[in-house]
């Protein structure tokens, strides 16, 4: 679908930004503006003069944009959110996933919808994709610090690597903790006495 | 009481020093004492407040005083009831400019201390720059809604300065402010603490006037809520009320503003150091005195009186009394028991010398349109 809407993407995260664009391109859209650094911000996107903004809700340039969509002489048309009376779903699903969409006035909203919907869901996966990212690195440090400890427990009580992990597992299920819990106290203690 | 006896509200803030009632309420126990577990969230502009208070992310939240008013009106954003039971503060915002235009402005010979000359002797600048065929110069507020707009306009205008076509203003985040002024991008600003006092003490600007030599005393912030909240949870209500209102009693007193600055200074709240809120403490900012802690209806017609001047929303009857309803000093007085403070505070002269009556409205508007 070939489309002029010209969409500018506000975004500190080159990595949203890109998921955000690729998106957007394969939607059709070709006009597409990115912005990451954020100083002089007024002045740039009254340059670029944008149909539509696509802004992150952890930006605090947000609120340059609600000034933006003020009538007034510097932008030659005005900016208004995409939603009306009608959208509360689309406003807590855009809050929901962390994006906020503004819109020049007057453009027809079936246009605006799929471009609101699929940010939307571009956020979403984003979101995923960083927490299974967090999860993963959560993980390897929990497998850092168990073998630590067991190195610990291996040197003073001179036992080998499977007996000094069945000595932290049992500990972790009498104390109903997490291995990686116990491993870390383990460490600390050491650190400390060490 | 233990943390599952309290029920649980949700505060939203912006790190300004003004948050200052909502973080004593929880860090000295005010809000326990009454039965709450406040948890306060940092938000990063001002949009995302009402958002998160329109979906029910937040259950209150620290509001610029013009926001609960707009919702309700529903400017440039979907209508949405929300309204405010109590102020948070009064005054502490300030007009700084660059060193440079410090001195253009000096270099007129006016008494900038008074904000009239000074209005008038910026105006001298601003029709030399025309003149000389210069740009105009610029400056940083950070919400439409915020009283820091309506101040600006509000000075520059009675000098005789139009704010839409004889300078620029621009939304600039408080954070951004100061990198701002020193990058030349603005020339002056009004914001509240601590970005003035960082703005001097970074050698950047000059203070020039604290907005309360000219602003009529009333609210800078709000508490700020939805109506149905309000409405779906009475009892928390009235109990935040009673540990907002021992919590502001508490911030007011100069005498715990050390404490104070030290408990607002760690990276969770503000993340400024201790010697510099102390010194933004020891301004013109209130949390309690002089009944500035009522948010009465006179105060939201003041301000939407300013909506209608700067052409935010055409003036009508019906959005008067809508302005007026926003702002509920009823139920503070209800869940304090009390009928109404009597202390007032006293407002400064109106400086463009139209006095405003809070029963007529398009009086007011009618005379400053032709002194415009």
């Amino acid at each position: 679908m070939a489309d002029d809407l010209k969409i500018l993407v506000i975004d500190e995260d080159p990595v949203r930004a890109a998921i955000l664009k690729e998106g957007l391109s394969d939607a059709g859209h070709m006009l597409v503006e990115w912005i990451a650094d954020m100083s002089n911000l007024h002045v740039r996107i009254s340059a670029l003069d944008p149909d539509v903004v696509l802004i992150d809700l952890e930006n605090p340039n947000r609120d340059v944009l609600e000034q933006m969509f003020q009538v007034s002489r510097e932008v030659k048309r005005p900016i208004a959110m995409f939603v009306d009376q009608s959208d509360t779903t689309m406003i807590t699903a855009s809050v929901d996933a962390g994006v906020s969409a503004y819109i020049v006035d007057g453009l027809k909203k079936e246009r605006i919808k799929p471009i609101v919907d699929m940010t939307i869901s571009r956020f979403n996966a984003f979101s995923r994709l960083q927490r299974e990212l967090d999860d993963t690195k959560t993980q390897l440090e929990e497998r850092k610090i168990i073998d630590r400890a067991k190195g610990i427990l291996m040197k003073q009580k001179g036992i080998d690597e499977d007996e000094a992990y069945v000595l932290l597992r049992r500990n972790a299920m009498n104390q109903k903790k997490k291995i990686a819990e116990v491993a870390a106290s383990v460490v600390m203690a050491a650190d400390l006495l060490g | 009481m233990s943390t599952s006896e309290l029920t649980t509200v949700r505060a939203g803030f912006i790190p300004l020093v003004d948050c200052a009632v909502l973080v004593a309420a929880k860090e000295k126990g005010f809000a326990e004492r009454h039965g709450i577990d406040l948890l306060l969230k940092p938000e990063v502009s001002w949009a995302n407040i009402r958002d998160h208070i329109n979906v029910g992310f937040l259950d209150v939240a620290h509001m610029l005083a013009g926001m609960p008013i707009a919702q309700s009106l529903g400017i440039n954003h979907i209508k949405f009831p929300i309204i405010a039971p109590m102020a948070l503060g009064a005054g502490g915002n300030a007009i700084t400019v660059s060193c440079g235009l410090h001195a253009q402005l000096q270099d007129t010979g006016a008494d900038l201390s008074d904000p009239l000359s000074a209005a008038k002797a910026l105006r001298k600048v601003v029709d030399r720059r025309r003149s000389d065929g210069l740009e105009p110069l610029s400056f940083g507020q950070v919400f439409p809604f915020s009283c820091h707009n309506y101040q600006l306009r509000y000075w520059m205008a009675a000098a005789g300065i139009d704010p839409e076509r004889d300078v620029s203003l621009v939304v600039i985040p408080p954070p951004y402010m100061v990198k701002s002024l020193e990058a030349g991008q603005v020339d002056g600003f009004c914001v509240g603490e601590p970005w003035n006092t960082l703005a001097v003490e970074q050698g950047v600007g000059v203070i020039l006037l604290p907005t309360s030599s000219f602003w009529p005393a009333g609210p800078e912030k709000v508490l700020g809520l939805s109506e149905r909240w309000a409405n779906d949870n009475r009892e928390t209500l009235q109990a935040l009320l009673k540990a907002l209102d021992e919590a502001a009693k508490w911030a007011d007193d100069a005498a715990n503003h050390a404490e104070l600055a030290d408990m607002l200074a760690v990276d969770a709240y503000l993340g400024v150091s201790a010697p510099v809120l102390a010194k933004a403490l020891a301004g013109d900012l209130h949390f309690y005195n002089a009944g500035i802690v009522r948010a009465e209806c006179e105060d939201a017609l003041w301000l939407y009186a300013q909506m209608v001047r700067w052409g935010q929303i055409p003036l009508s009857r019906e959005a008067e009394q809508v302005a007026c309803r926003t702002y509920r000093p009823d139920l503070r007085a209800a869940a304090l028991g009390v009928e109404k403070d009597i202390s007032t505070a006293a407002h400064p002269a109106p400086l463009d010398g139209v006095a405003f009556d809070a029963a007529d409205v398009p009086g007011y508007i009618a005379e400053v349109l032709i002194k415009a």
